[in-house]
């Protein structure tokens, strides 16, 4: 009983929260809606027993995404304002294309098969562990393929935003250590009362004794 | 209010999924609601994914469910960084803007 009155809850906020999201003028706004909306079906996840893939949703949405989002949205100095402009003229459209596809999926669910309840997890091993039971063995290389993905999204996301300015003076590590002793080191036979030449300034040059 | 059902985990999903699409609609001009528009309704198909393998009892779909969790997040890494990139080229994120390669 309880449990039911939380999936509502659960649901009542995501979906609303959802709504948010796509009707906020702020987009700030819009990313914190975004954030509850997550929050919220993680709650989802854990009525269905799945606490490994709602504390995943909590950890890289509301960790990383999110404030990757708020970050993006700061940083950008672009007027919302009138990004809001085709809003009124698009709603109708939008309102007829989601009322059907809204239909055609609930019809579709709505079978006699969906209508058992969601089945209990065996209480005998949680969920975390009965995951990695299977992750690292029959999974395998799911799991690899995800590391791959983050492996070139992360080189595509730094080579993308590196820039390198003009002007501005960087350490090169590689001519630096190609640097050799004879091309940066000489050593000099200074006559001691004679100023050294080459270093003097150009109108003492003449004068060639210091005393 | 009788028990939960799988068909009313899979409406929720299927609400997230047309809030997605209709904010898309909605939202044209806009990348970043765009992007949080496709976050959404990746979450739905996460939220179906669970569902039903909670009511099979097999637990590949909450490993496709991760899958789908990573790849996400590499799309709004990549999504964000293009635009970042897009706007230090151009002073403007607007989507009918985007039109340099003529496509």
């Amino acid at each position: 009983m309880i449990s039911t009155l939380f999936f509502y809850l659960f649901a009542f906020m995501t979906v609303a929260s959802g709504l948010m999201v796509i009707t906020a003028r702020n987009p700030v706004h819009a990313v914190f809606f975004l954030i509850l909306s997550f929050f919220n079906s993680s709650g989802l996840f854990i009525l269905m027993g799945a606490e490994f893939i709602a504390m995943l949703l909590v950890v890289v949405y509301v960790g990383a995404v999110a404030v990757l989002l708020l970050f993006v949205v700061m940083m950008l100095d672009i007027n919302y304002q009138s990004m809001q402009e085709g809003f009124r003229r698009h709603l109708p459209l939008g309102l007829i294309i989601g009322a059907v596809l809204l239909i055609e999926l609930v019809v579709l669910f709505s079978g006699p098969e969906t209508t058992l309840g969601v089945a209990a997890t065996s209480g005998e091993r949680s969920n975390v562990a009965l995951i990695g039971d299977v992750l690292y063995t029959d999974h395998i290389y799911v799991f690899q393929l995800a590391g791959l993905i983050l492996l070139v999204a992360m080189i595509g996301a730094i080579t993308l935003t590196m820039r390198h300015r003009e002007g501005v003076k960087r350490q090169n590590i590689a001519l630096q250590n190609a640097r050799t002793r004879e091309e940066s080191v000489t050593v000099m036979q200074v006559e001691s009362d004679v100023a050294p030449q080459s270093i003097l300034p150009d109108e003492t040059k003449s004068r060639k004794v210091l005393r | 209010m009788g028990p939960v059902t799988l068909f009313h985990y899979l409406t929720v999903a299927a609400i997230l999924f047309t809030l997605g699409a209709v904010g898309i609609f909605l939202n044209r001009k806009n990348v970043i609601t765009i992007l949080m528009c496709i976050e959404l309704m990746l979450l739905a198909v996460n939220i179906n994914l669970v569902a039903f393998s909670t009511h099979n009892g097999d637990l590949a779909g909450q490993i496709f469910a991760m899958l789908i969790l990573t790849v996400a997040a590499a799309e709004a890494a990549i999504g964000l960084a293009i635009l970042v990139v897009y706007f230090r080229n151009r002073g403007s994120i607007a989507v009918e803007d985007i039109n340099m390669m003529k496509g």
